[in-house]
């Protein structure tokens, strides 16, 4: 079955000082096709849907979109010859309302009151119910990416660009999403999709093109191979296969019980008498969509946080009032979410920030000055170790990449051995090859006889790695149940269910 | 005996200057620029304002020369800001003291001089009284209820989505920064040309300063300006009526009791509010954030 093409590139290359983004990329999706768009960071899918949204001129090659040179030179001549796009990071106005955020991505909206209308009807006939009028700081990650869509759906795109949109729902909210999708699909929408997740194109996606080092290098239907076949065309090898061997569970390492707090924002959560307990060569994942107290559970593990007393208890030692330093000395170490400004300092090098976590248990602060020679031997043995591509211990953090600075800062806990090393979100927007590599480095250290939380919404991460499992909701901790045996459904489940939606119905 | 009406009149009046700045800088803010010099444009607008009006002997001409001066003065700040990407409250904080220096050189040989007289408007009140109250309706409308306003919103609330949505980030500000450099010199000029009736250096006495304050405890909304500006207004009123009937408390204290005032019951408003942005808080969410498009 051939469909006319809808969207077109031929030749398109793209070149910044120092690298060529997009190389002779020539791919084609057809009308009523989900396409995908496969490829590591830095691999130049962004710059190419960026390129086709008009925000990035091309220096070669064209683009038709229905037949017709398609040369954009901003994103509202791009959105009126019928290009949508749904970002990875949700291009949304926390302050103004849903109505308001989907008049801004429109060209010609039409008064309030219709608009108003119009967003009821089509998301109600979409099966993604929202009100125009909420605020939407005040919605849920599901119902903003909904915004997105919605604001796409109106202005009946031929071709709907979506960039990672799966990566903050649920599985069920995901499979809505797809629903919703291939309804769009058969109305004939071209539809471009841009994910890591492996399983989810081979599910849901007729074609693939697959990206390296700026160049198409291989398209095939994601459906004839397996995610594995498809991650060795992405890096251009074999994947490394994590191995969980060797680790046997041992002595309770850390406890904690009763631990309730405040949340410490407006919009923070609060955690609800959290108890759990760790052991030895275990790694323990939580589950959970974003905003459920993820956050504040890390925070009162690293001791930004500090709770009563007897509440974080790490072999014997009380820590529950304890700040940071104390923590970490005692063998507690964290890393969170945001790498750059939470993990680490953007404009300080590498070695500078080393020492902001590894000064107490690698005593690179004697007398209260700094040993910068035992700094910068510690940073290049991270980087070393952890395979970071950087030019040396002293480039700004800024200037890493996401994957490598992520590398950089999980490798600068694993190696001041820690007890007991809490992660939050470990592998997020990071390429197939680093986020095995920061996995691996995981189940190592457990195997060393440390303990590991893993706190992350990549559910498949969580099932790859822990021995048990446990969701957060609304600042509550589930108890935990072995991750053998445990189905995606069910982790959905625990997770809080699908946050009301219903499947379209049309 | 106190006539209300009168009373009222004299603080529209009293109200005006700080109206005008503080309804400028709050369109500044929402388009998420933060300028400090609020103080410097008035001033530049007071003395530009004074002099067009005295050179031609029509104040309104003044008062077009004062917006104009106004915002000349605010694209010195749009420049060093949107453009070399300067720190904001620092390039603020530059315009403030480059207007007032500015000013009183130039001020110099005007000093002395009367300025020329008004027709009064209704209720023998000044047309630019009038203008002012006309323009917090014709604000807030525009935020709230046209499309450029709400462009003007979402650049302020994200820069980053304006910018990947199409909309012109810099264009936007510049524009917003002009806008609130016309207001500041009109509500600079009507000191000097409507109140004092004379140019003296550092006429405008910190009233840029309590525009800056009115527009962050009024939640960045236009009514909420037009009612710390009458507060402002009214005790300004009242102190002057004590002054005149010589009660017996240091003028100094009397002169600082607006002022004083002013913040005293914003702050207490405000503490009343929740600062959360869910709660309702409507601070735009890149307040003062330099935006630098990474093509």
């Amino acid at each position: 079955m051939t469909k006319a093409a809808v969207f077109r590139a031929e030749g398109i290359g793209k070149s910044y000082p120092g690298v060529r983004a997009n190389d002779d990329v020539s791919f084609s999706v057809g009308s009523g096709r989900i396409h995908a768009l496969l490829g590591e960071n830095g691999a130049g899918k962004s710059t190419l849907v960026k390129m086709i949204y008009g925000l990035v001129r091309p220096d070669d090659g064209r683009m038709l979109l229905n037949g017709q040179p398609h040369d954009p030179s901003d994103p509202r001549a791009a959105r009126a010859a019928g290009v949508a796009m749904v970002f990875q990071h949700f291009s949304l106005f926390d302050a103004l309302t849903v109505a308001e955020n989907i008049a801004l991505g429109m060209e010609n909206p039409p008064p309030r009151r219709e608009l108003a209308e119009r967003i009821r009807k089509v998301s109600h006939d979409f099966g993604l119910p929202l009100n125009p009028a909420r605020r939407v700081v005040t919605l849920s990650a599901g119902e903003r990416q909904r915004v997105e869509i919605i604001r796409c759906l109106l202005q009946d795109p031929r071709l709907l660009i979506m960039d990672e949109p799966t990566s903050v729902l649920t599985p069920q909210e995901a499979d809505l999403l797809f629903a919703t999708l291939r309804k769009l699909a058969d109305q004939g929408t071209a539809i471009l999709y841009i994910s890591h997740k492996l399983d989810e194109i081979r599910t849901h996606c007729d074609s693939a093109t697959i990206l390296r080092h700026g160049k198409v290098v291989d398209s095939c239907n994601p459906r004839d191979h397996s995610a594995r076949e498809l991650a060795a065309m992405m890096v251009g090898g074999e994947m490394r296969v994590i191995d969980r061997s060797g680790r046997n569970a041992g002595d309770v390492l850390l406890r904690l019980s009763n631990l309730s707090l405040p949340a410490p924002t407006a919009e923070g959560t609060a955690l609800k008498n959290i108890a759990l307990t760790l052991h030895a060569g275990e790694i323990l994942g939580i589950g959970g969509v974003a905003g459920n107290g993820q956050e504040e559970l890390l925070a009162a593990l690293s001791g930004e946080l500090r709770s009563a007393p007897g509440t974080v208890v790490l072999e014997g030692d009380d820590l529950g009032g304890a700040g940071p330093e104390t923590r970490r000395k005692a063998g507690l170490l964290a890393a969170p979410e945001d790498r750059l400004g939470h993990a680490a300092v953007p404009d300080f090098s590498l070695t500078e920030n080393t020492l902001l976590t590894a000064g107490p248990r690698k005593g690179l602060v004697r007398n209260g000055l700094i040993d910068n020679a035992a700094a910068r031997r510690f940073a290049q043995d991270v980087i070393r170790e952890f395979d970071v591509r950087t030019p040396g211990p002293h480039t700004a953090a800024r200037a890493l990449s996401g994957g490598n600075l992520q590398k950089f800062v999980i490798g600068r806990e694993v190696m001041q051995a820690p007890r007991v090393l809490v992660v939050n979100q470990p592998t997020w927007g990071v390429d197939a090859g680093a986020a095995a590599a920061v996995r691996q480095s995981l189940l190592d250290l457990a195997r060393s006889g440390a303990g590991v939380i893993v706190i992350s919404q990549d559910l498949d991460e969580l099932i790859e790695l822990s021995d048990r499992f446990c969701a957060l909701n609304e600042g509550r901790l589930s108890d935990p149940r072995p991750t053998e045996g445990l189905t995606l459904d069910e982790i959905g489940l625990m997770l809080g269910g699908a946050h009301g939606m219903e499947v379209a119905q049309i | 005996m106190i006539d209300p009406l009168s009373v009222f009149l004299l603080l529209l009046a009293a109200a005006t200057p700080i109206l005008f700045a503080a309804l400028g800088e709050l369109i500044v803010e929402r388009a998420g620029v933060l300028n400090l010099g609020v103080e410097g444009m008035m001033i530049t607008g007071a003395l530009a304002g004074f002099a067009a009006a005295h050179a031609t002997g029509s104040p309104i001409i003044g008062f077009v020369a004062a917006a104009i001066a106004g915002a000349a003065t605010a694209m010195i700040f749009a420049a060093l800001t949107q453009f070399l990407l300067a720190n904001q409250v620092a390039s603020g904080l530059a315009l403030t003291l480059f207007g007032l220096g500015l000013a009183a050189l130039f001020g110099k040989p005007l000093e002395g001089i009367k300025a020329p007289p008004m027709t009064p408007g209704p209720f023998r009140v000044n047309w630019i009284v009038w203008l002012g109250l006309l323009m917090v309706p014709v604000v807030w409308w525009f935020l709230n209820r046209t499309r450029p306003g709400l462009i003007l919103r979402g650049v302020g609330e994200n820069h980053d989505a304006a910018h990947a949505l199409g909309y012109s980030v810099r264009g936007v500000r510049i524009a917003a920064i002009g806008f609130g450099g016309a207001m500041a010199g009109i509500g600079g000029a009507f000191i000097s040309i409507a109140t004092v009736l004379q140019w003296t250096e550092g006429m405008t006495a910190g009233a840029g300063w309590i525009a800056l304050a009115i527009v962050v405890f009024s939640n960045w909304s236009a009514p909420g300006v037009l009612a710390g500006a009458w507060l402002f207004g009214g005790v300004t009123v009242l102190q002057l009526r004590l002054q005149a009937a010589g009660v017996d408390v240091p003028v100094q204290l009397l002169s600082m009791a607006p002022y004083l005032a002013t913040i005293f019951v914003l702050v207490l408003i405000s503490a009343r509010q929740k600062y959360s942005r869910r709660a309702g808080g409507t601070a735009p969410g890149s307040l003062g954030q330099n935006f630098h498009a990474l093509r």
